[in-house]
């Protein structure tokens, strides 16, 4: 127990840190993936074939290859990405990219290729006659979407969502090889000069059950809001 | 694009492959025993069993594979006691660490496939079975398992991609799969992009294959 003391003696306070850190990068990671399933969920349901090929793609891309080669090439390849674009814009310097961002958004990428999925599924399930119906009481495009189809979307796709939550939650653990001080990292480091990895990554695995844990109560919750009136 | 690179590289990678795909068949095959070990503990009405079983797969399905391969690899190396069995032999080989791991991790997974297949058998199935004077024991292996698997097939082919993407761990303890050999060539030729399309095409190529076995599998067994 002194190892995990709070302070200077122990690792209490890191840990509790890298925990935040963990919880920071899985949301904005997970916004990100939102924000990737805004833009390619309609590209799916598009009738083009070929927004249908590029949404198809990335999905299939993104959920063929391990989460860990996506996070090498963001790591490796995102400083030289930037560079390249600053360089168009006449910017020479060296750039270094925040590990924080790298991460979250290697990450996002890949959950909004899950989450893109999710949203697919939950719109097409939801049944004809309601875009019908919002058409015949003359919503315009934004009202239909907003207070027709999104609410009853958000309904069917919340138990997923909660899946792809916890997904993206154990992804981050991938993001300590980048050298992020999320839980993984800081147990590494505590492991490495305690010379104590036994209790160090069991503690880590605590908390992260911990983490799945509240957030499936939490999500529970948001079950119940939205299945109002079902 | 540096289309030389891609070349000289695709033999290395290929070669990368086969230790993915050595590390996935052995841990999928251990990890299908473990799970149906703990479906069949899962379906007892022994309480303590059944939650046991349960704990088992809410730990292993709550925590990072990460986490699981460190626990394993550098964690019970540290237990004095282990280092002086028989079991060091296999414990201080980090291939045998990382197939562990994933074979228990997969073995999680399964565990929760197989029971909800189970108990989506109808129950008139059983009871067919039993009119017919069939002992419990011959149900369960010749009607239940059979079923169970054909209901598990599409669940279990999605798992069998995920556990592919998860060998790409061994890479974090010195094993050189596919991942591992693709970060190598990337860190000593820093051209990410072009080892990441052959890299990716060749899981994305073994992701389609496997796939398509499934989909064969799932006509083949349908009734």
């Amino acid at each position: 127990m002194e190892l995990l003391a709070f302070g200077d003696n122990g690792w209490g306070d890191e840990l509790f840190r890298a925990t935040l850190m963990t919880i920071a990068v899985s949301i904005t990671a997970m916004i990100i993936g939102f924000l990737f399933a805004l833009i390619f969920t309609p590209l799916k349901l598009s009738k083009n074939k070929f927004l249908n090929f590029i949404a198809n793609s990335y999905t299939t891309i993104i959920r063929g290859v391990p989460e860990l080669l996506v996070i090498y090439l963001f790591f490796f390849g995102g400083t030289g990405a930037v560079m390249f674009v600053a360089s168009i814009f006449g910017y020479n310097e060296y750039i270094e990219i925040n590990a924080f961002i790298t991460g979250a958004f290697a990450i996002g990428i890949i959950s909004g290729a899950y989450s893109t999925e999710v949203f697919r599924g939950a719109i097409q399930s939801i049944d004809k006659g309601q875009f019908e119906a919002a058409n015949v009481l003359g919503l315009n495009k934004f009202g239909k979407f907003f207070k027709i189809i999104l609410p009853q979307t958000l309904r069917l796709a919340i138990p997923n969502l909660s899946n792809v939550w916890q997904i993206t939650l154990k992804d981050t653990s991938l993001i300590s090889v980048t050298g992020l001080v999320e839980i993984m990292r800081q147990s590494y480091i505590a492991a490495g000069s305690t010379r104590d990895p036994l209790f160090f990554y069991s503690f880590a695995a605590v908390l992260y059950l911990l983490l799945t844990f509240v957030s499936m109560k939490l999500i529970n919750r948001l079950e119940v809001k939205y299945s109002r009136g079902y | 694009m540096d289309l030389e690179l891609m070349i000289n590289s695709l033999p290395k990678l290929l070669n990368a492959a086969v230790i993915t795909l050595k590390l996935l068949s052995v841990s999928l095959l251990i990890g299908l025993f473990i799970g149906l070990f703990f479906a069949i503990l899962r379906l007892n009405k022994n309480i303590f069993v059944n939650r046991f079983a349960y704990g088992y797969s809410y730990v292993f399905r709550g925590t990072p594979l990460l986490v699981q391969i460190f626990i394993i690899y550098f964690g019970l190396g540290q237990i004095e006691y282990l280092r002086s069995t028989v079991l060091w032999v296999i414990l201080k080989e980090p291939y045998w660490c990382a197939i562990i791991a994933f074979a228990l991790n997969t073995g999680a997974y399964t565990s929760e496939i197989l029971r909800s297949a189970f108990q989506t058998i109808k129950q008139g199935i059983i009871e067919a079975g039993k009119s017919l004077g069939i002992s419990s024991k011959i149900i369960f292996y010749k009607i239940q398992i059979p079923i169970a698997i054909r209901q598990s097939l599409p669940a279990y082919g999605n798992e069998i991609i995920l556990m592919m993407k998860g060998t790409s761990l061994a890479s974090t303890v010195t094993i050189m799969d596919l991942t591992g050999v693709a970060k190598y060539i990337i860190s000593t030729t820093f051209k990410p992009i072009e080892v990441f399309i052959v890299a990716g095409g060749i899981y994305l190529f073994m992701t389609f294959i496997i796939h398509n076995v499934i989909k064969f599998l799932e006509k083949k067994y349908s009734f």
